[in-house]
């Protein structure tokens, strides 16, 4: 093993090789900072160049480029408040309220150290799991699968907020949205409304940028500063290296929690970040700020997720069963340079695997290198004005958002959750409760069913089950005791939020609206499809009803009551716009892309944007929007996509880029 | 296919005179049709990543190559729907210029047959340029009792557990094949693809599994190696004459009409046979299938199919196809036409008794319309 070990060494590093893998991690690192496209659109991009390659050298470079994307999506979730990606959404808590802090460079560089060490504390692991990985991995049944899916949903708990039937009303919620589409037992379509797009339910992608991003861009419209308000961005990059060597231990058990959850096939990516985030809220005992800008907040998921690229690994060359979207498309990639995954991959081709694996670390290294070097100077665009800097974020976004199904519907969907997020984020509902309900939906639900299947009510007292089960017990506990909020200040200013009683009233009413339309919907389905939405309505009602009593008699101080436009940190400054300025212009952008399409749309929105709200001069105006056109059509025609088409595209044959 | 490669010096004569007629054939055809400069669109109505995905971007440089004018054939995934999406638009934007193809699979296949009413695209309008067959092997566990292939009558009256990925997908045609075999399955939806479901049969959840044929060779083999898994049988290739036999890959393996016969005595027959077959073929050997829109010209499809025919003897494909497509062949011309009928033409009562069948036993609404 030793010997299979050293060679698969010695064979990483020859130039030819670290060059392949540079290329990677290069495309890698750019195609991360772009929200929205991750590992599958990288890997689209380099597969056709995998052909006459020797193996090694393939390899090394869809690692290079798989294992840096949770390193550099970093800087879109910190600097921005965008989720760079599925995997960074738990970094937005708390690095982006760092970076209006002035201390992107602090944060930025932590999440980087952190990503690194991640990713070689992943290659450790995985370095001796490999050889063992493969009963450990058969050991997890749907069963154990379904009470995984819970110990993520106990991370609910920890991101409640101050008032408990919020949170787990905002949970339901997310459960509800999670099911839209296909029920799994059945296949009967559940809450579609006649609506085509809801048939495969809602994209993830959306719902992070709906929920995350679209809220913070409407805030920052409001204002006409900087993301970064007052303070130098000063020498912050040594001491987010401290931050991490003080957090060092947090750092290793949220890689550990990282390499192991992405070893698990089923369970998915997108969870592992909150679970490490919801750990470090747990475990943090010494004055917490969390939601406020903790850089525990940052190094806990950044740690994670980077690990989890290298535990999704196994599932992919032990059994061929891709852990995540980017995993499905190295899957592919593996298959055209011949390499065909399978139990082989830990005898006669270890080392193929041992190689993958270095390959891992290295990249790593790399990555994280070169995202360091970068974070100083990139921190400065959070100090461009913002209503120079938002046109861009806003078709970043849009970009991002209509990459899940490359239709207008994607538009008009990030719209609705970008409204629901908006408003959630107003009253002080958690988003991350709904986020968290939304990507373990499915996995519940399937696992349960098939649990039930296979094993009966019996499943219930399988050993593996009773443990996961008392974890879940105690993470609840902690999560109960450590309840942070990301939603603001507290102390005295919850007695103001009172004053608009009614409208919190109207809002928690409308919640109640979706959970009878939920119901509505479950009860004309079968028994088998209509269960789970039935039950989470139920219960999502039920906190519903215990929010709107609080809402209805609690004293004035009742800490159900929260109103950001009371008691926000924005309030009593000068020049804060209209609350609905940021939803007019992108409502404005997502009803022009169904005129003319998203191209036109979009250099449209620019313009009126540069001119009417950052009162541009002519030239500027055209400079950036000619600057934003050309580098959406770049990767446009890179990725090889048609933009949505509109009434316009519809009525008349136009050529690429505006058909 | 072997007695072709059996040649004798008179079949070489004949083959080396034919390929000549092909060429001169093929010269002033090409000539009227050019693609250079341009971009050919080959859109796949599925996410990247996928096994069609991985197909096209396998065949996509190819094609290019070896087409007249060498375009760029760029795919363009299109996803969404179950693949209804992407072959919507296929079907409604696609200009008979030669400059967009699309990719169907047995995913795009199905709900056409079955009239899901998100369909609005008709197989009888396109042009069929390829097509790529693909096999698999049903297995069972040793735990029923099993331990070799010609057993397999003892499986009639246990209680078997199968891991689906839902009964509208492609494992309609497993759910079909062991109704008609008599056998008591438990169909267990909600797996996410076939691998999903290996993994369920490896941890002992389910004991009665098929994989597509490379997947088998090096995943379940060595299963069978170890004795924790028993092949049944394979589902068999389509001949020339459009007869089910058995697949070359897995030789001493029975067909699914033998494993049939083992098992009730007689050859598979009749109306529930029909509908089996309709779906079968249109799962696996006419799997996956290259189309041009409708109203191409003939010069355009006969273009394309020279430039398949082509691309075959490329050193490239040759050298890398049996890690895409596994042991079987892509066809065109004839054989390609005859696929595609058999696997997208069904007749209304055969629809209606599998649907009817899908939403009485298993609850199965094709969405609502």
């Amino acid at each position: 093993m030793i010997d299979t070990l050293l060679s698969a060494l010695a064979a990483l590093m020859t130039f030819q090789h670290l060059a392949y893998m540079l290329l990677g991690v290069s495309v890698g690192l750019v195609i991360g900072v772009i929200p929205g496209l991750g590992g599958i659109a990288g890997l689209s991009l380099l597969v056709p160049f995998l052909y006459g390659m020797d193996p090694i050298s393939a390899l090394g470079m869809l690692i290079g480029l798989v294992a840096v994307i949770p390193t550099s999506d970093t800087f879109a979730s910190v600097l921005m408040g965008i989720p760079g990606s599925s995997a960074s959404q738990a970094t937005v808590l708390d690095g982006f309220p760092l970076a209006k802090q002035g201390q992107a460079a602090r944060a930025l560089s932590a999440a980087f150290i952190s990503s690194l060490f991640g990713g070689i504390v992943g290659a450790v692991i995985l370095t001796g799991f490999v050889l063992i990985a493969r009963p450990l991995i058969l050991m997890f049944g749907s069963a154990e699968l379904f009470m995984l899916a819970l110990f993520g949903l106990s991370m609910v708990a920890v991101l409640a907020g101050r008032s408990l039937p919020k949170g787990l009303a905002a949970a339901a919620i997310g459960l509800l949205i999670g099911s839209i589409g296909a029920a799994p037992a059945t296949g009967e379509f559940r809450m579609i409304f006649g609506t085509e797009y809801l048939y495969d339910g809602i994209p993830l992608v959306i719902i992070g940028l709906g929920l995350f991003a679209i809220p913070e861009i409407s805030d920052l419209l409001r204002k006409n500063s900087s993301i970064a308000e007052g303070n130098a961005l000063g020498s912050g990059w040594l001491l987010g290296l401290r931050d991490w060597w003080a957090n060092l231990f947090l750092s290793i058990r949220c890689s550990g929690f990282g390499c192991l959850i992405g070893a698990i096939p089923g369970l998915g990516g997108s969870v592992v970040d909150w679970i490490a985030y919801g750990h470090a809220v747990q475990t943090t005992k010494d004055n917490p700020h969390f939601g406020k800008g903790d850089i525990r907040g940052v190094i806990a998921p950044e740690s994670a997720n980077n690990a989890m690229q290298g535990g999704a690994l196994l599932p992919t060359m032990l059994f061929g069963i891709p852990g995540s979207g980017s995993m499905a498309v190295f899957l592919g990639g593996m298959v055209l340079i011949g390499i065909e995954p399978g139990p082989s991959m830990v005898g006669a081709d270890l080392n193929i695997t041992y190689s993958i694996i270095w390959s891992l670390a290295l990249a790593n290294i790399m990555g994280a290198g070169i995202c360091m070097m970068l974070a100083q100077p990139i921190s400065n665009l959070t100090r461009i004005p913002f209503h120079y800097l938002a046109p861009c974020m806003i078709a970043l976004i849009c970009f991002a958002a209509f990459q899940a199904t490359r239709d207008l519907s994607d538009l008009v969907a990030l719209m609705g959750i970008g409204l629901v997020g908006i408003l959630m984020k107003r009253f002080g509902w958690p988003r991350p409760a709904l986020l968290i309900g939304f990507v373990l939906a499915p996995q519940a639900e399937t696992f349960f069913y098939q649990a039930l299947q296979f094993n009966g009510w019996g499943f219930l007292i399988r050993p593996g089950v009773l443990i996961i089960g008392a974890m879940t017990l105690l993470s609840v506990y902690f999560g109960l005791k450590n309840r942070i909020d990301d939603v603001g200040a507290e102390g005295e200013v919850v007695v103001t939020s009172h004053s608009s009683r009614n409208i919190q009233i109207v809002f928690a009413l409308a919640a109640m609206v979706f959970f009878g339309m939920a119901l509505w919907d479950a009860a004309g389905q079968s028994t088998l499809g209509g269960v789970f939405p039935l039950g989470v309505g139920v219960v999502g009602a039920v906190f519903g009803a215990i929010l709107l009593v609080h809402l209805w008699r609690g004293h004035s101080d009742h800490p159900a009551f929260y109103d950001y436009e009371i008691v926000g940190d924005h309030v009593g400054n000068e020049g804060n716009g209209w609350f609905w300025t940021g939803p007019a212009w992108i409502g404005g952008l997502v009803v022009a892309t169904a005129l003319v399409g998203f191209y036109i749309a979009m250099i449209g929105f620019f313009i009126a944007f540069l001119r009417v709200r950052a009162k541009a001069s002519w030239l500027r105006t055209i400079v950036i929007t000619a600057s934003a056109a050309a580098f959406i059509l770049g990767l446009a025609y890179m990725l090889s996509l048609n933009f949505p088409s509109g009434w316009l595209q519809d009525a008349y044959d136009l050529p690429w880029p505006i058909r | 296919m072997t007695g072709l490669l059996k040649t004798t010096r008179r079949g070489a004569l004949g083959l080396a005179l034919g390929a000549a007629a092909a060429v001169s054939f093929a010269v002033p055809a090409a000539a009227e049709v050019s693609f250079e400069g341009k971009t050919i669109e080959w859109i796949i109505p599925f996410s990247a990543g996928g096994g069609s995905d991985t197909w096209a971007r396998f065949n996509a440089p190819l094609l290019g190559k070896y087409l007249p004018g060498n375009p760029t054939v760029v795919v363009v995934n299109e996803p969404g729907g179950g693949s209804t999406k992407g072959s919507n638009l296929f079907a409604a934007r696609a200009k008979p210029d030669g400059l967009t193809i699309l990719g169907t699979s047995g995913s795009t296949q199905f709900p056409y047959l079955l009239g899901d009413p998100r369909v609005r695209y008709e197989y009888a309008d396109w042009k069929i340029v390829m097509a790529a067959p693909t096999g698999g092997v049903v297995y069972t566990s040793p735990s029923t009792g099993v331990t070799k292939t010609d057993e397999i009558a003892k499986l009639v009256g246990q209680k078997l557990i199968y891991a689906s990925q839902g009964a509208t997908s492609l494992d309609l045609v497993p759910l079909l094949g062991f109704k008609m075999m008599g056998l008591d399955v438990q169909h267990v939806f909600g797996f996410k693809g076939r691998g999903d479901g290996r993994l369920a049969f490896e941890r002992g959840e389910t004991n009665i599994d098929y994989q597509t044929s490379s997947a088998y060779i090096k995943n379940v083999q060595p299963l069978v190696d170890a004795g924790t898994a028993v092949p049944l049988f394979s589902w068999g290739v389509l001949d020339d004459d459009g007869n089910l036999v058995r697949d070359p890959t897995f030789p001493d393996l029975p067909d699914f009409g033998e494993a049939y016969k083992t098992m009730t005595g007689n050859a598979p027959t009749g109306a529930e046979y029909d509908a089996y077959f309709a779906f079968f073929t249109a799962g696996f050997p006419a799997q996956k299938m290259v189309f041009l829109p409708k109203d191409t010209s003939q010069e355009i499809v006969d273009a394309y199919q020279a430039a398949v025919t082509a691309m075959k003897a490329d050193p490239d494909y040759q050298a890398n196809k049996e890690a895409v497509l596994g042991t079987y062949e892509q066809v065109t011309g004839k054989a390609a036409d005859a696929l595609f009928k058999k696997g997208t033409v069904i007749s209304p009562e055969l629809r209606k008794q599998v649907v009817d069948m899908l939403a009485a036993d298993y609850g199965v609404k094709l969405g609502d319309d």
